[in-house]
């Protein structure tokens, strides 16, 4: 066998001491990574297919098991880091295109991490929401202009239509295909149970979450997967899918093996063809042109869905957005750049696109320049983290904001970035029937509720410390953020001051 | 049959008035109006004038026949039902289509039948008499298209780059195909009897509605394209 020049990326380390032999580690690991020798009695590892999944770790009962990274390292070289060079050798032995999975791992700025929020002392009293009432409802969609009244003096209270949303989260889109059965019923019936929405991503709906319709986003992307009349028409809106922040620029692509029948079934396509959304909508080339397709999906549901647009944040992202408000769009979907993805080639989704918390500021701040603002919501996503996050970019200026990587962390994922090979032994990222069963969807729905029903409350907790009672009132309110370590240029584009000031 | 008289109608309200009247509806005096019929059933539209973009999108078993020439994205994900253009085609006519049937009587543009599927008993099918433009079936990934080259002008019967991407469906050519390049993955033949076979109810009930004698028709040299594999990318990717 030729010499790969591959080196196993982590060390399993078993305490033979307390290891009862029970094979639970090797029955666990979809990679094969464990074996038993009987005659030797003694567990073997094959390191070399171990991603770090810590499946069997926290499965072991008698805690035997450690992954550990593999202390073994090329020579020392700031420049030529032992990945780099690593990523060589796979390339020299495949000719393949590097892929990976869920968002960008490398170390850029996260801006969250760099903004603070501000509390009430002694002159503007903070609200305890222990005591008060705290709203979070947020309402996504066109707003009027100005206050219509009709004859009578009355306020006109006919909307366009609108998403309602019990707190500003919503799931963001992972298609049935990337994700398992169980993972969607997990996401479908935690977004019921929280008054939020989750979305279809591109895959279609599955014929047994149509009940879900009013907590559920369908996604029409440049494939039209499983977009028909019904489908579209069972949502709460319809999501246009013009890019996705890892991976932002190119298309999705299902590999055939994984199109088994009830896929192939959701999807509208034949079993066992590869799945293929090409980077562009082959019918859109202009503003005037995403136009049409909007408008095409309003008059098909006669005007009763909000159509979002959901783009990559790159670097016009404030010219873009202004066109997408202008396009007839109710919400534009903004996905920053460490959004996290089932698969996407490793150069694009470490290099290409731009920090959701600059691009959130800047399309926020042109299109109320324009006076266009209303004519949107904007939900953010591209890994948002925690309620703090959440309050930040709220005081950004966003609407709500899509998680993803933290509902699958609820799930169980533990990061490992391997959705690609669909051998997930979360029972998450696969479409293996044993490994789908890891995940029970009642203690998904149950681990995804207590997620965001936990960050309610923390949000609560932070809107009463400002002072303010409505998260209404905190969107856009950048008085409320200071910068720490942050120059002048990113100061200005997040439209903050520095802490201090 | 309803007449109604579209000249002062624009699309929302165009649409709402086919929702509103029972049973079968002639338009007259069509003018660009976009988005006719989007996601309709259960009915049959005779147009007369000219459609404006995405006639037909999200089609869900309506039947339309346009007197004139149609624009752009007609059928747009259509579902089922039926398209017949007497006339000529804009860009883009079936665009992931993955039921129903469209004919056209004329030419199309560019971009005609591209990512057509196909799954369980729905089979699109595109059926263009005349001559068709650029990435024709791009990205095809079900379904049958049809080119007849009924036109007497000039043109080859397909434009530049048919096929591109294409990893499912059929394509019929009624051309030897000389001087036509078609890419790597995909390998064109002469249509074998067997072949033919497969679409001639299609070419019998296109004659039928645009006047044509079908045998004649079918007597001509059909090329047919099949992809050569339905994962033509599988092999592009290392994991990291």
């Amino acid at each position: 066998m030729a010499i790969n020049f591959l080196l196993p990326e982590f060390e399993v380390e078993r305490s033979d001491y307390r290891c009862i032999r029970c094979r639970v580690c090797e029955r666990q690991c979809a990679n094969q990574v464990h074996r038993y020798d009987p005659d030797a009695d003694v567990m073997l590892s094959d390191e070399t297919k171990c991603v770090d999944c810590q499946r069997c770790v926290c499965l072991c009962p008698t805690h035997a098991l450690k992954i550990k990274k593999n202390e073994a390292a090329f020579r020392t070289n700031a420049n030529w880091k032992q990945n780099t060079i690593l990523e060589i050798y796979k390339q020299a032995n495949t000719g393949g295109v590097l892929l990976s999975s869920m968002g960008n791992p490398e170390p850029f700025p996260v801006y969250w991490d760099k903004i603070l929020i501000n509390a009430s002392q002694v002159t503007n009293p903070s609200i305890d929401p222990l005591r008060e009432p705290m709203e979070t409802r947020v309402f996504l969609g066109k707003k009027p202009h100005e206050i219509e009244r009709d004859e009578n003096g009355a306020i006109k209270t006919e909307l366009p239509p609108q998403i309602e949303l019990e707190l500003p989260v919503m799931f963001s889109a992972m298609s049935y295909g990337s994700i398992s059965y169980n993972a969607h019923k997990s996401l479908a019936t935690a977004a019921e149970a929280l008054g939020i929405c989750y979305n279809t991503g591109e895959g279609g709906l599955h014929e047994d979450f149509y009940r879900y319709g009013k907590n559920t986003i369908v996604q029409v992307a440049s494939g039209r997967f499983g977009v028909y009349k019904d489908y579209l028409e069972a949502g709460a809106a319809i999501e246009i899918k013009m890019g996705q922040g890892a991976k932002p620029g190119i298309g999705g692509h299902l590999p055939g093996a994984k199109v088994g029948e009830d896929i192939s079934k959701t999807r509208m396509i034949p079993e066992g063809s590869d799945a293929i959304s090409p980077a562009p909508h082959h019918d859109i080339y202009s503003i005037e042109d995403l136009r049409q397709l909007v408008f095409s999906l309003k008059e098909a549901t006669e005007y009763q869905k909000p159509v979002i647009v959901k783009v990559a944040a790159v670097h016009n992202i404030a010219a873009i957005a202004s066109g997408i408000a202008r396009s007839g769009a109710d919400i534009i979907a903004i996905d920053g750049f460490r959004g996290g993805t089932g698969a996407a080639p490793t150069r694009i989704r470490d290099n290409v696109g731009i920090p959701i918390e600059l691009a959130l500021a800047a399309v926020d701040k042109r299109l109320r320049d324009e006076g266009i603002r209303q004519n949107v919501s904007l939900v953010v996503g591209g890994s948002v983290r925690s309620a703090s996050d959440i309050v930040k970019a709220i005081a950004l200026g966003a609407d709500a904001c899509y998680i993803a990587t933290s509902a699958l962390l609820a799930l169980g994922c533990h990061l490992c970035r391997t959705c690609q090979s669909g051998k997930c032994n979360w029972g998450i990222a696969t479409q293996d029937p044993e490994l789908v069963k890891r995940l029970n969807p009642e203690t998904g729905k149950e681990r995804l509720v207590n997620l965001l029903t936990a960050w309610k409350h923390e949000i609560k907790e932070m809107m009463g410390l400002m002072g303010i009672n409505s998260i209404e009132a905190l969107r856009g309110n950048r008085l409320m953020l200071r910068g720490v370590g942050l120059n002048e240029k990113e100061l200005e584009i997040l439209g903050i001051s520095h802490a201090g000031e | 049959m309803i007449q109604l008289n579209t000249k002062a109608l624009n699309r929302q309200s165009l649409n709402e008035a086919i929702r509103e009247l029972d049973g079968d509806i002639t338009l007259e005096n069509v003018l660009g109006q976009r988005f006719i019929a989007a996601g309709m059933s259960g009915k049959t539209l005779e147009i007369h004038g000219t459609p404006g973009n995405a006639l037909g999108a999200y089609l869900n078993g309506a039947v339309i026949n346009v007197h004139g020439n149609a624009q752009d994205a007609v059928g747009d994900t259509m579902n089922s039902g039926r398209i017949n253009v007497f006339g000529n085609i804009g860009d883009a006519p079936g665009y992931a289509m993955r039921g129903g049937r469209i004919y056209v009587k004329g030419n199309a543009g560019y971009r005609a039948g591209i990512h057509m599927k196909a799954y369980k008993e729905h089979l699109p099918v595109l059926m263009i008499g005349g001559k068709a433009g650029s990435f024709l079936g791009e990205y095809q990934a079900g379904g049958v298209i049809i080119v007849l080259g009924l036109s007497d002008d000039e043109k080859d019967i397909v434009a530049n780059f048919p096929c591109t991407g294409m990893h499912g469906g059929k394509m019929y050519l009624r051309s030897r195909c000389e001087g036509i390049h078609f890419p790597h993955q995909v390998t064109a033949h002469p249509a074998q009897p067997e072949d033919l076979d497969e679409i001639r109810e299609y070419i019998e009930e296109f004659a039928d509605i645009f006047g044509y004698n079908a045998e004649k028709i079918i007597s001509g040299d059909f090329t047919v394209i099949v992809p050569d594999s339905k994962n033509p990318y599988q092999q592009m990717y290392v994991a990291n």
